[in-house]
């Protein structure tokens, strides 16, 4: 006896609903055995995690303005892995537009700028980001070279890049030494949403971006060319689409909304531009890219879900004693659960019994 | 010892880890699947490993827990990518965020422990020969141990039939699965061999190159050993050249901070990012005429009965 795999005459439409609620059931199982390992009780650590954060006003708040940099990169992503071009530098691409954007807030520091600043910062954020993405997509559409491993190492390149300007010319001299810039003016800084809050304008933002994203992808002829050259590169070939332009365009889109949600993360909720402004946001949007289906409303749910993990964590932390790490093993294995899932989507197990003479020689 | 020796032994120390996580890689991608994962194992490896030798104070133990480690987790990706033909560039990734978090998780016990690195090895009479005696009989055991293993892994894939039918798998599945050879059995051998690999590998930076566990201190090591995989052209000889190659890379620009030239660290320790980005470009470049990757390397296969 055993299990195969067996593909289905078509998509099950049914599962392909329901499977981001399995993946994060089993997800929640598997935290409870591994809560239970470490000690703690299951039942009061899931709860830290996942019920507190809902229950005030300053931790909602909160959950929302850790959403709004998921949920702008994975859309972004989503664009490229439906094209089936593979961008893992998204967290590079955010350090990129963060540091291009706080070029002008540095230089324009102490100075009488007018309100351009922020938008300008904004759009500088956006642009460098875009140019950062198409380092590896020009290397793929080129000269071939793995977009995968390029876009990878390009994160530990920024990553350094910007510890270097913090540390040495963008060093804030009043500033004790920490490697931070100056505070940012009230020009060059995202506005709050709610006096004395949290929320901040990026939210909005994040909002116009899912939107765009999916009248793009419904409604237009190169969101349909987009997912043609992922899901049948033949077809696309014989429709005449030029897939190499097509992975110019997601990757600088992609670029360019992961290096303006880093400009918003710095110019809104961090204040100054410091090392470690990123709590893996670039790596963590490739789980809600997959979590929301591709799909710019599901990615909207899922980047609620994943900024919820993050917030929990740091609660599980301080009110229980549960390492930080739990949080980024719990994204890893739910990732693991939503790929697995989505695999019932194409095929069904079924059991098989093949005849005596073969059993033996039988994996 | 002078100072171009000491450059070549660092030299040796650094490359290492690359070689044998990339040897693994390489005869995992030759069976056809494409494991992203090398990092998340290698880090995961680490941590077992210097767990391992800091809890029974031996640095074999060390090892074969990290190589545990590794293949477990190798395991879990075949069993996703294999059992359950889910895109292995997907899961790849997964299998790398999760082994960050994993490694921190079981590392944290052991972060500011100290071990006793792996001893040199010392041949009398051939240790002392002046010159090459200290590079070529007095390292660490793992450096000749990396060494071997390319050569078997040479042997196995160029002089064997079950190397010749691995590389079947990676080329074209259905006719190796047509000849009747179990394509996915192949290829879960072939990812465990390369989980292993990384998982060693991992653990060598704790047990010999310094004896600490830091968290992420494998900084991307298993992406570049990925790098040095598509360098090699799928070969394990020219892996040996690349490996090495950035080995130096790594050791040149830390002398090169060290001597204080004026240029920023942070450049300096861009430079094996940046050497793998550039290297990939005219490596590929240089394949106009085809590529020599397997053919089937990292396509989904789903038996027919």
């Amino acid at each position: 006896m055993q299990l195969v795999l067996e593909k289905r005459a078509e998509r099950s439409n049914m599962i392909a609903l329901i499977s981001p609620l399995i993946a994060i059931g089993l997800t929640i199982v598997t935290m409870s055995i591994l809560f239970a390992i470490l000690g703690k009780n299951p039942i009061s650590a899931l709860g830290v995690y996942f019920i507190d954060p809902l229950t005030d006003s300053y931790s909602l708040q909160e959950l929302v303005v850790k959403a709004t940099p998921l949920v702008m990169i994975a859309i972004g992503l989503s664009l490229c892995y439906l094209a089936n071009v593979w961008n893992i530098g998204a967290e590079g691409q955010f350090l990129v537009g963060a540091v291009a954007g706080s070029w002008l807030a540095v230089k324009t520091h102490g100075t009488d700028a007018g309100h351009w600043v922020l938008p300008a910062m904004l759009l500088l954020g956006a642009v460098a980001g875009a140019l950062y993405a198409l380092i590896p997509a020009i290397c793929k559409v080129r000269f071939g070279a793995s977009e995968i491993l390029t876009s990878l190492m390009l994160v530990y390149v920024a990553d350094l890049f910007l510890d270097y300007l913090v540390r040495g010319p963008w060093r804030d001299p009043a500033g004790f030494n920490f490697p931070t810039t100056a505070e940012f003016d009230p020009v060059a800084t995202v506005p709050l949403l709610i006096e004395g809050g949290r929320l901040h304008l990026g939210a909005i933002i994040a909002l116009l971006v899912v939107a765009a994203a999916t009248v793009l992808l419904g409604r237009t002829i190169k969101g349909f060319e987009i997912r043609v050259v992922g899901a049948a590169p033949r077809a696309a070939r014989f429709g005449g689409f030029n897939s190499n332009q097509l992975i110019l365009l997601t990757f600088a889109i992609s670029g360019a909304l992961a290096g303006l949600a880093g400009i918003i993360e710095v110019a809104g909720p961090v204040g100054h531009l410091q090392p470690g402004i990123s709590p893996g946001y670039g790596f963590t949007a490739i789980i809600v890219a997959f979590l929301g289906r591709l799909n710019p409303i599901g990615i909207l749910i899922a980047g609620l879900f994943l900024a919820l993990t993050f917030i929990g964590g740091e609660q599980a932390q301080i009110a229980m004693k549960i390492p930080l790490d739990v949080t980024k093993v719990f994204q890893g294995i739910l990732l693991f659960y939503v790929l697995a899932c989505d695999s019932l989507i194409l095929y069904r197990f079924r059991l098989i019994f093949p005849s005596r003479k073969v059993s033996s020689g039988a994996a | 010892m002078g100072l171009l020796e000491a450059i070549i032994l660092a030299v040796l120390a650094a490359s290492t880890p690359l070689l044998i996580a990339a040897t693994g890689e390489l005869v995992t991608e030759r069976a056809g699947v494409l494991n992203l994962g090398v990092e998340g194992m290698m880090i995961v490896g680490a941590a077992c490993g210097f767990g391992g030798a800091w809890l029974t104070g031996s640095t074999i133990i060390g090892a074969l827990c990290g190589m545990a480690a590794g293949t477990l987790l190798s395991l879990v990706f075949a069993m996703m990518t294999l059992g359950l033909a889910v895109n292995q560039v997907a899961t790849g990734l997964a299998l790398t965020i999760l082994g960050i978090g994993l490694s921190g998780l079981i590392g944290a016990g052991f972060v500011g422990e100290k071990i006793t690195t792996a001893p040199h090895l010392y041949i009398p009479g051939l240790t002392d020969i002046p010159l090459v005696g200290r590079i070529l009989f007095g390292e660490d055991a793992f450096i000749y141990l990396s060494l071997a293993l390319v050569i078997s892994v040479w042997l196995f894939l160029y002089r064997t039939r079950a190397g010749l039918v691995l590389r079947a798998c990676g080329d074209n599945h259905v006719s190796a699965h047509a000849l009747g050879y179990p394509v996915l059995r192949i290829r879960m051998f072939a990812v465990m061999f390369g989980g292993a690999c990384a998982g060693l590998a991992g653990a060598y930076l704790p047990l010999a190159y310094t004896p600490f566990f830091i968290p992420g201190m494998t900084a991307g090591r298993g992406w570049i050993a990925l790098a040095l995989v598509v360098f090699s052209s799928w070969r394990p000889g020219r892996l040996v050249v690349g490996a090495y190659l950035f080995g130096a890379v790594t050791i040149l620009q830390l002398h090169a901070q060290g001597a204080g030239l004026g240029i920023p660290s942070q450049f300096m320790s861009a430079l094996p990012y940046l050497a793998t980005v550039i290297v990939l470009v005219l490596i590929s470049r240089a394949r106009t005429g085809g590529s020599t990757a397997p053919a089937a390397l990292g396509t989904v296969f789903v038996p027919d009965r």
